[in-house]
């Protein structure tokens, strides 16, 4: 009896916690797809699994773009933790932007069909396999400026670390690609999408640099 | 009753819409100024509390500031009670920090000194030292508090939105707590003087609740503080939720609920009777005040965040209040006797 009562007074906060945690699911999953969908690019040129992942892309963010807004509108309706809403509100947008960046990217491959040569390919999926990392560690920053705030440092850390990485390998990446012998418009090109994925980890890490403030902020 | 009687009290009703006014933003003024809780649920919820511990819990105090001084007689009372309500008026206006136990502890020596009968020093020093003890008890309770809290929210990883429900919650609890404490405490201050002279006779109602001259007296008194809270607090709400507390709604929490238990602790007569059943000392049922104890609580709190951004200044204007408002209210008291002993012909004592 009890507990059913408070379950009702807490139910809507309970939806609410279902809402971030989905839209903090949506983003771990774009930054998953984005991986395999650059690695079946890389991989299985011209194959239409490349353009199915492009789609769940699409979907993913235009559900994460509606929970987003349902989330703020909720927070702000009911007044809801007045002291930290615009923090939350900033990190929701923010996180948001990383799922369009990916999808952008994404687009931007399957629009504009880059040529990667194969010396540059192993690259590419090293890049790729930091920036996702990093973008799987904001998402569990996130987590746990709602549910562990102590653990955020440590997850952010984690980000800091791949988006460093990324930049290294960004860095390699279009030195080679430059080196090269394709044309000077190839290479362009190339270091178009280079600079693209990368950008992905640099939203991440400006993401948790925000965390951080928020995490200073909210100790009681 | 005689007209005269109902204009004689008015004073009281007067000082009770201005603690009703101020008072009300020390227990709702956080929550309502961060809106946490919407005003007027916290206007109802602490008109309703008050009234419940005025006439429930009321007396204990109130006694202990009548053995300061038995105004005996209804001018004399009412004039104690304006000059206090009008001391509360120009400290406000002044922008010093006031309180209503100080004012009406200064007007009822006031009268004594005119009366020329002698202030007892025992309920005295008594009141006086709990001005002094209650902002301490209050930081101490809210050092303890803030620290267990800190220490469970660090450690039972609640979720952010989760947190801020069960904030929601506390500080509706907290606040009924603390409007109950609010009015067994201070109801003193407002009827008090008026207990010697009640005017009402004990009645029951249908038999089941039977009601003292006291209680109907308290019972008034805290209606006007109900209509202080709800005609006039919005204002202070907003303005000390926005602006004297930068605290979060978990610390202003801790801040309420340690005001809400000191109050408590000065005016609950079923813990001075449990004290004494275990022969353990008892707490002294003094009227205190509650802005005091919200100052000495947020200290609390400011200390253990290493403290920085306590307001030195604020403090010591506190400490001005302290000296003045009794000495304010006193010498109202006096001349205000005078006026209405010599010029409109009153008998301001027996």
């Amino acid at each position: 009896m009890k507990l059913s009562k408070d379950i009702r007074l807490f139910r809507r906060t309970v939806a609410l916690e279902g809402e971030i945690d989905e839209f903090l699911d949506l983003l771990s999953e774009a930054g998953l797809l984005f991986k395999l969908g650059i690695e079946t690019y890389l991989n299985e040129e011209g194959s239409e699994n490349f353009e199915e992942k492009l789609h769940q892309v699409n979907k993913i963010e235009s559900s994460a773009d509606k929970l987003r807004r349902s989330i703020e509108t909720q927070l702000y309706a009911q007044t809801l933790i007045p002291d930290a809403r615009g923090d939350v509100l900033g990190l929701l947008e923010n996180l948001d932007n990383i799922t369009n960046k990916i999808e952008g990217t994404l687009w931007a491959f399957s629009i504009e069909k880059p040529l990667i040569p194969n010396q540059h390919k192993e690259g590419f999926i090293q890049l790729i396999t930091f920036v996702v990392e990093a973008v799987e560690a904001v998402t569990q920053a996130s987590r746990a400026f709602f549910r562990n705030i102590d653990a955020v440092g440590d997850h952010n850390h984690k980000v800091m670390f791949y988006e460093k990485e990324a930049d290294k390998i960004s860095t390699k990446l279009k030195r080679s690609i430059f080196s090269s012998d394709i044309d000077l418009a190839h290479k362009t090109h190339l270091r178009h999408f280079v600079e693209n994925i990368d950008s992905v980890a640099d939203w991440a890490e400006d993401v948790a640099d925000r965390l951080t403030i928020y995490v200073i902020k909210r100790t009681i | 009753m005689d007209i005269t009687v109902i204009f004689f009290l008015t004073s009281g009703l007067f000082l009770g819409w201005a603690l009703g006014a101020n008072d009300a933003a020390n227990v709702f003024g956080t929550a309502v100024g961060t809106r946490m809780i919407r005003f007027s649920t916290a206007a109802i919820i602490c008109s309703i509390f008050v009234i419940l511990g005025a006439v429930f819990s009321g007396s204990g105090a109130a006694s202990t500031l009548g053995k300061l001084g038995a105004i005996n007689a209804l001018p004399g009372a009412f004039m104690a009670a304006l000059s206090a309500a009008l001391a509360v008026y120009l400290m406000t206006k002044a922008g010093l920090p006031v309180s209503t136990t100080q004012a009406i502890v200064g007007a009822i020596i006031g009268w004594n000194l005119f009366a020329e009968k002698e202030t007892n020093s025992a309920p005295l020093i008594k009141i006086l030292s709990t001005w002094f003890i209650c902002p301490i008890l209050a930081a101490t309770l809210s050092v303890i508090l803030f620290l267990f809290i800190r220490w469970t929210l660090k450690h039972a990883n609640i979720h952010l939105l989760r947190t801020d429900a069960y904030t929601r919650a506390g500080l509706i609890v907290a606040g009924a707590f603390g409007s109950y404490s609010l009015g067994a405490n201070n109801i003193g201050n407002v009827m008090g003087v008026f207990v010697p002279v009640s005017p009402f006779t004990d009645f029951n109602l249908f038999g089941l609740i039977h009601l003292s001259s006291i209680q109907q007296l308290f019972f008034l008194g805290a209606v006007a503080i109900g209509v202080g809270v709800i005609t006039y607090s919005k204002k202070v709400m907003e303005t000390v939720g926005n602006n004297l507390f930068a605290l979060s709604p978990v610390a202003a929490w801790v801040v309420v609920i340690s005001h809400s238990i000191v109050l408590f602790l000065f005016a609950s007569q079923g813990l001075e009777q449990f004290l004494i059943s275990q022969n353990l000392p008892t707490i002294p049922l003094v009227p205190v005040s509650s802005s005091q104890a919200i100052v000495g609580a947020v200290i609390g709190i400011a200390l253990v965040k290493g403290g920085r951004g306590i307001q030195w200044k604020v403090l010591s204007g506190i400490g001005v209040g302290w000296m003045t408002t009794p000495l304010v209210a006193g010498v109202l008291c006096f001349i205000g006797l005078f006026f209405l002993q010599n010029v409109f012909d009153q008998i301001v004592f027996t």
